[in-house]
């Protein structure tokens, strides 16, 4: 066992790091260094960057793309990824979707899907809770029903993220409402958002942010071709995702350079004349967090490892990254509002005011969007049900 | 970065894993400490017989070489089974401070008869009011002669009562809580003039306040560099710390493993109690701080061997903060898990938790370290 970088690792870093220097525009990083909402065409315009690197899908099979790193560079990359504040890479094309062609997919919807999404001409989303289907995902509603070549579904989606800017919906649809195991009722079908019948209507959160919508279905025609998987095996297809789902969570790149941030925030905040970062109670608060994310790190490494020797898809052990990740990235933005102090109360101007601190007054807006990171993608709690079930054996 | 296990080191956890299993189950463990010595010379025997006592040592003097990496099955081990022996004392603490700053006469003399099982020793440092700090030493050390002669009090030496050599503080120049002017020596815990008054610790180990009177040593006692010693001392607690993250996480993983065959045994309201979700979302609470904490145990044991004074500062610091904390998250769960079984004497969960609270606190508790941590970042930032 040796926790240091191999010299060749150090040399991939230096790599990947020089090149993300050159080839980050400024105006993308500045805008995720500050808070700022990113749009449609931002998120494309970095994943288009990264497609011509060839470095947007590094876990996917070589001859799809793929760059055949090992565990450790690809946790480098994204480290570094994170670490420069480049916008994130949606996942449910990349990551959710991908991974379930190439598990479940014909070769038909491999050649048709997966060379988009690594281009990123096409835009994708999840479509999987619903307004009576949170935790208990299982008793969703959606119908589709079989009608000579097509499926006719009919239903609501809520919380879709992005679903506004997406040109393709994977859902969780009901095919048979009478089976006794409810499981075994659900298939995994893939929608062109374009089709007739489908509408989208945003929800706003609490930060006045619009990423998150509410999806509609009335009667919309979907080719029989776009099930994945045999009908009424959605469920088996959305348990091989729900690993891949949680994978990217701990996000420990970006709360590394959060961390480095609330530091820099705190040592130019004073109080009783000295720097708010040397204030003890502020300090433990910060170091316990740092501390989390310190073995966050190694415990990452560790499971990555794992998964690699034993070949198997990530399972109960990224519910406990899930976990651990989100309550971090929560601590951070807390501290972060913390040191701004009485100014984090300033939320935005009322006239236009060219000399108004955007990035102060983002920082109360982020600590509320970011309570959604213990509950999206599994809620917290559902995570120990599956760690005391799949792990504990409760 | 490789997170595997040599063959060697698969082997060795086998190895103690199996003796403890053994040789060391409940009962046996039970006779042992109340023995008069509070500790079984033939366990030590043993662990001597099995190499074990050579791992971090040279081959030159009977050992394998290996690095800290190699010592944390052994240290879990310790930690899993509640071993009483004096390995931290000995191999963690005293066995170090000779083979990082022994000259070679002294390095013969002791490290091949410790690594045979026929040589012990103690750490004698801790003083009254010193807390955590290691700069605070006042047993004075004065030149007679062409020896030196020491004075003064030390309070809880880790099985001082036992140990052929105490590795005593000493200072020689400055004042109390000075970093310059600390000296190290070699004492035998026999010499004329060294008064030993031995207690249990609530974990059932053995340490000593002992009195130094006017005890004569001579030139060749003093260990390492006159008045430079504090580096040292500060080096071998950060070592011995990475050790005892290891043993607290042997110890905190078994306390997860029997509170989890409780959950699944112990039937209330005609249910194994482990079917609520009361009590599995903090048996996964607890699973998570075993993985974290055995995170940094790793990440301490690897950087104690490999970075500079200033990010092994840093890194021993996180790791006993994360310890600490898990000490105590881990233990008081796994009594509250158990009812009323965890508070009694005949389980042996209750004593996991002694040992656990004791590791929690040994060389700096959560908040001591938390400071460390924080002035080590400051630096590292400056």
């Amino acid at each position: 066992m040796d926790l240091n970088y191999s010299p060749e690792e150090t040399a991939f870093r230096d790599e990947v790091r020089s090149w993300l220097a050159q080839n980050l525009p400024a105006d993308l990083r500045d805008k995720v260094r500050d808070y700022k909402e990113l749009s449609k065409d931002d998120l494309e315009r970095w994943h288009k960057i990264l497609a011509k690197k060839g470095w947007v899908a590094p876990d996917w099979p070589t001859e799809w793309g793929g760059t055949g790193w090992n565990v450790v560079q690809r946790y480098i990359f994204e480290e570094e990824c994170g670490y420069a504040g480049t916008p994130p890479l949606v996942a449910f094309g990349l990551r959710m979707c991908a991974p379930v062609l190439f598990r479940f997919g014909t070769d038909a919807q491999k050649q048709r899907f997966l060379p988009k999404i690594y281009s990123g001409e096409e835009f994708w989303c999840q479509g999987y809770s619903e307004p009576g289907s949170g935790s208990d995902l299982a008793s969703l509603k959606t119908r589709a029903v079989r009608d000579n070549g097509h499926y006719v579904v009919s239903g609501q989606k809520i919380w879709t993220t992005l679903a506004h800017y997406a040109d393709w919906i994977f859902c969780l649809v009901r095919t048979d409402a009478k089976t006794d195991k409810r499981q075994e009722g659900i298939s995994f079908l893939l929608i062109d958002m374009k089709t007739p019948g489908i509408t989208v209507r945003p929800i706003y959160l609490m930060d006045g942010g619009h990423e998150v919508n509410e999806v509609f279905f009335d009667d919309v025609k979907v080719p029989a071709e776009n099930l994945v998987h045999e009908e009424g095996k959605g469920w088996t297809v959305a348990k091989h995702l729900l690993g891949y789902e949680r994978m990217g969570t701990g996000r420990i790149g970006v709360s590394k350079r959060e961390l480095l941030k609330v530091k820099e925030v705190a040592a130019a905040t004073m109080k009783d004349g000295k720097p708010l970062l040397d204030d003890p109670r502020f300090r433990d608060r910060l170091s316990r967090v740092e501390v989390e994310l310190m073995a966050l790190e190694i415990t990452n490494l560790r499971f990555l490892d794992q998964l690699r020797r034993g070949g198997k898809p990530p399972g109960a052990e990224v519910s406990l990254l899930k976990i651990k990740g989100t309550e971090i990235q929560q601590a951070l933005t807390e501290l972060m509002m913390q040191a701004a102090g009485p100014f984090a109360q300033a939320f935005r101007p009322v006239d236009a005011d060219p000399g108004f601190d955007r990035f102060t007054a983002a920082l109360a807006p982020r600590y509320c969007n970011l309570r959604k990171a213990t509950i999206y993608a599994g809620s917290n709690e559902i995570q120990r049900n599956i760690i005391s079930k799949m792990t504990l054996g409760l | 970065m490789n997170f595997e296990l040599s063959e060697e080191q698969t082997l060795l956890a086998e190895t103690i894993k199996r003796f403890v299993a053994t040789h060391y189950n409940f009962d046996a463990r039970a006779k042992i400490i109340a023995s008069p010595g509070g500790w079984s010379a033939d366990v030590w025997a043993a662990i001597a017989e099995m190499g074990l006592l050579g791992v971090p040592f040279a081959e030159a003097h009977g050992g394998f070489g290996g690095a800290t990496v190699d010592v944390i099955p052994v240290m879990e081990a310790i930690g899993e089974g509640l071993l009483v022996e004096p390995y931290l004392a000995t191999v963690g603490l005293g066995g170090r401070f000779v083979a990082r700053a022994g000259t070679k006469e002294q390095q013969d003399r002791i490290l091949p008869a410790l690594v045979q099982g026929k040589h012990t020793l103690a750490f004698a440092h801790t003083e009254t009011g010193a807390r955590y700090d290691l700069r605070q030493v006042g047993l004075t050390a004065r030149r007679s002669g062409d020896g030196w002669t020491l004075d003064g009090d030390k309070r809880m030496v880790l099985h001082g009562s036992s140990a052929d050599t105490l590795v005593v503080s000493a200072r020689t120049a400055g004042g109390v809580t000075d970093a310059a002017g600390i000296t190290l020596f070699l004492v035998p815990r026999t010499a004329t003039g060294v008064s030993v008054k031995e207690s249990r610790t609530l974990d059932n180990l053995r340490s000593a306040d002992i009195r130094f009177s006017g005890v004569r040593v001579g030139a060749d006692a003093r260990l390492g560099r006159e008045g430079d010693g504090y580096p040292v001392i500060e080096e071998v607690v950060d070592y011995a710390t990475a050790l005892l993250c290891a043993e607290a996480v042997g110890a905190i993983r078994y306390a997860n493993e029997a509170t989890l065959e409780y959950l699944k045994t112990r039937r209330q309201f005609g249910v194994p109690i482990g079917s609520f979700q009361a009590l599995q979302h903090r048996m996964v609470e607890m699973m998570i701080s075993h993985e974290q904490a055995r995170s940094m145990a790793c990440l301490a044991c690897v950087k104690v061997d490999t970075a500079e004074p200033a990010e092994r500062r840093r890194v021993i610091s996180a790791a006993k903060i994360k310890i600490a904390d898990a000490c105590r998250h881990v233990s008081q769960e796994a009594v509250q898990l158990h009812g009323g079984m965890g508070m009694t004497e005949e389980l042996k969960i209750s004593h996991t938790f002694r040992r656990l609270t004791m590791l929690a606190q040994t060389f700096g508790d959560a908040e001591h370290h938390l400071e460390r941590f924080a002035a080590a970042d400051a630096a590292a930032s400056a």
